[in-house]
């Protein structure tokens, strides 16, 4: 594989507070140019919190990071003040879950779009909002040129979200992060976003990190999937490996669930107990109490990603994998 | 929009009856007798009749009012009792200094209310916010008579820095230099009240902002700390706005206390004349101008709201 886009490494993220919680523990990847990574994982698991940590976006002073995160050659932990702001939205941009909260309500779809590109590239209003209009057309939104001076409120769900994919893609980020971004919308309205976020992806050739709860999703715009547990990443491969060949205990149970289709937040039916507290974590496997395989092992020692066999990018964080460690 | 203009402008009419009927049923009902104040307690019965008619009080109340109200809408509030004067003029000339008095007093207010609101709402949880919270409480809390007097004593006379008394040369007040240190003791006073309520209202406000999504989200499009302060602020403003509107409305009317320890010629001690001096057609007349100045103020802000938070035009 050639240098990466975007290389995490020990990630590692705190919030301090009334409570405090080791949101990310550890987290390390790769994420290839023109790649889609899939990011899975029950509620809590810490995938908001690794989108919002390669944007830098949590509050400073109730959190402490480490580790390292580079976007080309660019080192994103040592980012600050106006580089920091021209890298988010410019390089590496976001899609929220919800886009009737996204928006700012008091001004016009146009006019926040026209506000990004601005920050970043100096360029008068007129080329601006031509540029937006553009982007408005491209996410197939209709009347685009009416809609652009429309407020948020006036649109619907899914028009929105169109929209907010339009801002995100406004400075031709190399990175889009999509947090849940069909989560908020209509089942048709679902596909036919999804469908765009895929379409788009190809044509621009960006990389994204498609954060769902959505498996059958995940699946369909991946090239590769990433199951979250505890603040860790706890397995990873491409799609057809994860979902046919499921390496870590979690992953099995969390693909077992999907088959009846559980609601968000509620317990998984083939994974017993609940998730772990992240102000808590066991000094070993955090799956451990919930998992029909732990030994003694998994209850002391973290075990680290490792390559399964036949497979280098098949890896899985697990002492009793599913299949055949690479040099067991 | 400019249909929720037209529907504001006419809710005001029922509402500026209401007034006109409050005020001039308020005096009525109130415990005393107009004519006190110009007959001798022992005027033969003769007398204290031919008084009532002239005054028109001898008519059924609906009538009163409704002559009076006719009166009013053409501007003339009357003679007042004690004087003789027009109660239009007398209650223009005191709303004039009011007006600047309170006026003064709310840009003070507000304007400080929405520093330290601002930074506590930034500062949220720290020592800032707590010290502004406690600013806010004292403002709130100190009674304003005796805030005006300590001032009083402090920079006029121990100091003698300010004049204590007063709206200066020939009584009414203007913006020159003569006027100016007039008006700078009551109006500091006033404010404080305004400001507490301010701090405290936009503190909560720009906290609540500050928690929404899209706050993150424009953060996360790469916009620099002072443009989404712009965003913060368009956000805050519609409440801002509605509670500043309130307040001034309160200073307008809520100012005797303040103008009578500063001997202030505004409404407030006018009123406080009026009153002292059963001078039924003055208090009547400067009652209702309040009032409607009140419900003005209320008109000028929910028509501005619209034009700030584009949710309220469909409406
Ligand atoms: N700013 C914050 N301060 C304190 N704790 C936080 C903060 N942001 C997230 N957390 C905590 O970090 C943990 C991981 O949250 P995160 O939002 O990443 O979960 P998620 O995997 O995205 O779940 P979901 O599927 O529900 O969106 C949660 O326990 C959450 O309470
Ligand atoms: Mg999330």
């Amino acid at each position: 594989m050639s240098k990466p886009l975007l290389s995490v490494r020990d990630l590692n993220v705190r919030f301090h507070g009334e409570r405090n919680a080791s949101a990310l523990n550890g987290v390390s990847f790769d994420l290839a140019e023109g790649e889609v990574l899939g990011l899975l994982g029950e509620s809590g698991s810490g995938k908001s919190v690794t989108l919002r940590t390669l944007l830098k976006l949590h509050p400073p002073a109730r959190t402490s990071m480490s580790g390292q995160i580079r976007v080309g050659d660019t080192d994103v932990m040592a980012l600050q003040g106006r580089a920091l702001e021209q890298y988010r939205g410019g390089m590496v941009s976001m899609v929220f879950q919800d886009p009737g909260l996204a928006f700012d309500p008091l001004y016009t779809v146009g006019e926040q779009i026209v506000e990004t590109i601005r920050a970043h590239e100096r360029i008068d209003a007129d080329t601006a909002r031509a540029r937006a209009l553009e982007l408005m057309e491209r996410v197939q939104i209709p009347q685009a040129r009416r809609r652009l001076d429309a407020y948020p409120f006036e649109m619907s769900g899914g028009m929105r979200q169109r929209a907010m994919i339009a801002l995100a893609l406004a400075c031709r980020p190399r990175l889009l992060l999509a947090d849940e971004p069909t989560t908020a919308l209509d089942a048709t309205v679902q596909i036919q976003v999804l469908l765009l976020l895929r379409e788009l992806q190809r044509e621009l050739g960006m990389s994204v990190i498609f954060v769902t709860h959505d498996i059958g999703a995940a699946v369909e715009v991946s090239d590769r999937l990433a199951v979250m547990y505890g603040g860790r990443i706890v397995e990873e491969g491409s799609v057809a490996d994860v979902v046919q060949r499921p390496a870590h205990p979690y992953t099995a149970g969390l693909l077992a669930s999907t088959v009846v289709d559980v609601p968000r937040d509620q317990a998984l039916p083939a994974i017993p107990g609940a998730p772990p507290d992240l102000a808590a974590l066991p000094p070993g496997c955090a799956f451990a109490p919930r998992c029909a395989h732990a030994s003694a092992q998994c209850r002391e020692q973290v075990p680290a990603l490792q390559a399964m066999a036949g497979d280098e990018r098949h890896r899985a964080a697990c002492w009793h994998a599913l299949l055949q460690p690479a040099h067991a | 929009m400019f249909a929720y203009i037209i529907k504001r402008l006419l809710y005001a009419v029922p509402i500026a009856l209401a007034v006109t009927l409050v005020a001039f049923l308020l005096v009525h009902i109130a415990p005393g007798d107009a004519l006190n104040a110009i007959a001798p307690a022992d005027a033969p019965a003769e007398t204290i009749a031919a008084l009532k008619a002239a005054y028109g009080l001898d008519r059924p109340l609906p009538v009163q009012y409704g002559l009076w109200l006719g009166r009013a809408l053409q501007g003339d509030l009357g003679a007042s009792i004690a004087t003789g004067r027009s109660v239009t003029s007398e209650v223009m000339a005191a709303v004039g200094n009011t007006l600047s008095l309170a006026g003064v007093a709310a840009i003070i207010g507000v304007l400080a209310g929405c520093v330290l609101g601002g930074i506590a709402g930034y500062r949220h949880g720290g020592w800032v916010d707590r010290i502004a919270t406690f600013i806010s409480v004292i403002g709130v809390s100190v009674p304003h008579y005796w805030l005006g007097l300590v001032l009083t004593i402090v920079f006029s006379i121990t100091l003698g820095w300010l004049p204590a008394m007063g709206a200066g040369p020939e009584g009414g007040w203007f913006l020159d230099g003569a006027h100016l240190p007039y008006i700078v003791l009551p109006a500091l006073t006033m404010a404080v009240v305004p400001m507490g309520i301010l701090t405290r209202t936009v503190r909560a406000v720009v906290v609540d902002i500050l928690a929404q999504d899209f706050v993150q989200a424009l953060r996360a499009k790469g916009l620099g700390n002072r443009r989404i302060f712009r965003h913060v602020a368009k956000n805050a403003a519609p409440t801002v706005l509605a509670v500043a509107g309130l307040q001034l409305g309160y200073l307008m009317g809520g100012s005797i206390l303040i103008e009578t320890v500063f001997a202030w010629p505004g409404t407030g001690f006018l009123l406080n004349t009026a009153i002292f001096q059963r001078d039924l057609p003055l208090l009547q007349g400067t009652l209702l101008v309040l009032c409607l100045f009140f419900v003005l103020l209320n008109l000028l802000v929910d028509i501005a709201q619209p034009f700030i938070d584009p949710r309220m035009r469909r409406t």
